[in-house]
């Protein structure tokens, strides 16, 4: 299949982040990677991006503003006129800061807050107080006339306290509320019996989030989307892999999804060895999954496969085992008991304790060579 | 809020989030924001680089109008500005 030029690039700038959220989606053994790429191979990397028909950058981590060169590299991509987007959860952001990323040309910026009150967001970052810290960013970004969106990750502890997620942001004055529910890939998986929800929650929580999108509909925006766990088919993850959509890992990997370096057996290119544009239009990685002609049945013969091409190869692997398969939240999957049982888990087990993401946590248990 | 029509005396303009770009690979107009990129036709573009904010529908229909040689533009540009602004990419203001 002829690929298409993509549209937008995930730079996660860093695996260091001050935070420890249980369901972060970097790879578990994060702590192996440590040779960030430097703000020139950065620049090179969006001049390259730029070329291939990137318009649009997302900055995340790790948390990107621990890189002390963010300044720069978004004052990079805005002169090559990309679209700049950052994602932070907001602790480091102070007055300083949020002028030089305004004086950088940044066009947006979502903070993510971790629950509605202090005590529950400081308990799921970790512990450290970081609560305070984040209104008093999001007040910042509003102080600074950017455009304030608010990411929630819900997930069972959380999903219950969702009219207040919703009244705080209001009260800050958000243009944008993300409610997204934990994807289980990363940490979240080795978390999935304690992160996911129940369906009556779940259900509900559609309610309330329907009748606030009604009542605040042209003030709040608000995405909420059903977790793919509890729906019949699964979701087109990226618009399809190597399709529109590349990430530049923190120490250079490229690849078509930021949580793809779990697949084992794959290996992914490097932009210290290799150009983007040869990485995206030739790569082994990258032409794998992309289009719909390697889909294995029942996805081949399914009329859905050019809306869904076959769901997530991350999620499809992290459950079975192979990368290769149909996503097994998809209904029509042989594998969907695999999904079916893991709710009926969650339904019955009482919460049990979280690993929280950190960086002793990553080397001491996933580090190792034998590690999963 | 959204009726399905709008007063051709108000004056749009982007919202703060987007932001018109020529896109040099595909040789498209481009509107940018934060959740995804929108492939302009050659009319939704000539329309959006009106709104400044200053000139009325009114006025941004006239314009191309002119730009045109053609008539009864109106109910076009309102068409056009009415999908953005649900998509929250246009403000309009008395």
């Amino acid at each position: 299949m002829k690929a298409k030029h993509p549209f937008s690039l995930l730079c996660e700038l860093t695996y260091r982040c001050p935070l420890q959220c249980p369901y972060c989606s970097n790879p578990l053994d994060f702590a192996r990677y440590r040779e960030e790429l430097t703000t020139d191979e950065w620049k090179r990397v969006h001049d390259e991006a730029a070329a291939l028909g990137v318009v649009q950058v997302h900055y995340s981590g790790g948390e990107p503003l621990v890189r002390t060169d963010i300044g720069a590299i978004i004052q990079h991509a805005h002169k090559l006129g990309l679209y700049t987007n950052l994602s932070t959860g907001g602790t480091l952001l102070n007055e300083k800061l949020a002028g030089q990323l305004r004086e950088a040309g940044l066009d947006n910026l979502q903070i993510s807050i971790q629950d509605a009150d202090a005590e529950n967001s400081d308990r799921m970052a970790g512990g450290a107080p970081s609560f305070e810290k984040k209104i008093r960013a999001a007040r910042l970004v509003k102080e600074r006339g950017f455009p304030l969106t608010l990411n929630v990750v819900l997930h069972r502890q959380n999903i219950g306290r969702i009219e207040s997620i919703v009244a705080l942001a209001e009260e800050l004055g958000a243009e944008r509320l993300e409610l997204a529910n934990t994807q289980f890939n990363g940490w979240a998986l080795k978390n999935r019996a304690t992160l996911l929800p129940l369906r009556t929650q779940v259900e509900w929580a559609a309610e309330i989030v329907g009748a606030a999108q009604r009542r605040l509909k042209g003030r709040m925006e608000i995405l909420y989307v059903l977790p793919d766990y509890f729906e019949q088919y699964p979701k087109p993850c990226l618009h399809g892999w190597g399709n529109v959509f590349m990430t530049v890992a923190a120490d250079g990997l490229v690849l078509p999804c930021q949580t793809a370096r779990e697949i084992r057996g794959m290996t992914f290119p490097n932009c210290r060895d290799h150009s983007l544009s040869e990485i995206w239009f030739e790569s082994e990685a990258f032409c794998k999954f992309r289009g719909t002609d390697w889909l294995p049945e029942p996805c081949q013969s399914c009329s859905r496969k050019e809306k869904d091409f076959g769901g997530c190869r991350c999620q499809a692997f992290l459950l079975t085992g192979k990368a290769e398969v149909t996503d097994p939240v998809c209904s029509l999957s042989p594998q969907h008991h695999l999904v079916s049982e893991a709710l009926a888990e969650a339904g019955s087990a009482p919460a049990g304790e979280l690993i929280y993401r950190s960086h002793g946590e990553s080397l001491e248990k996933f580090c190792s060579e034998d590690s999963p | 809020m959204s009726e399905g029509t709008i007063p051709a005396a108000e004056k749009p303009r982007l919202a703060p989030k987007a932001r018109l770009k020529w896109d040099a690979v595909r040789e498209k107009h481009l509107l940018l924001f934060p959740e995804g990129v929108l492939v302009l036709n050659p009319t939704a573009h000539a329309v959006l680089a009106l709104c400044d904010g200053q000139r009325n529908i009114t006025e941004i229909a006239k314009l191309l109008q002119e730009q045109y040689q053609a008539d009864n533009l109106e109910t076009d540009v309102k068409e056009i500005l009415l999908r953005l602004k649900e998509k929250r990419l246009v403000v309009l203001e008395p």
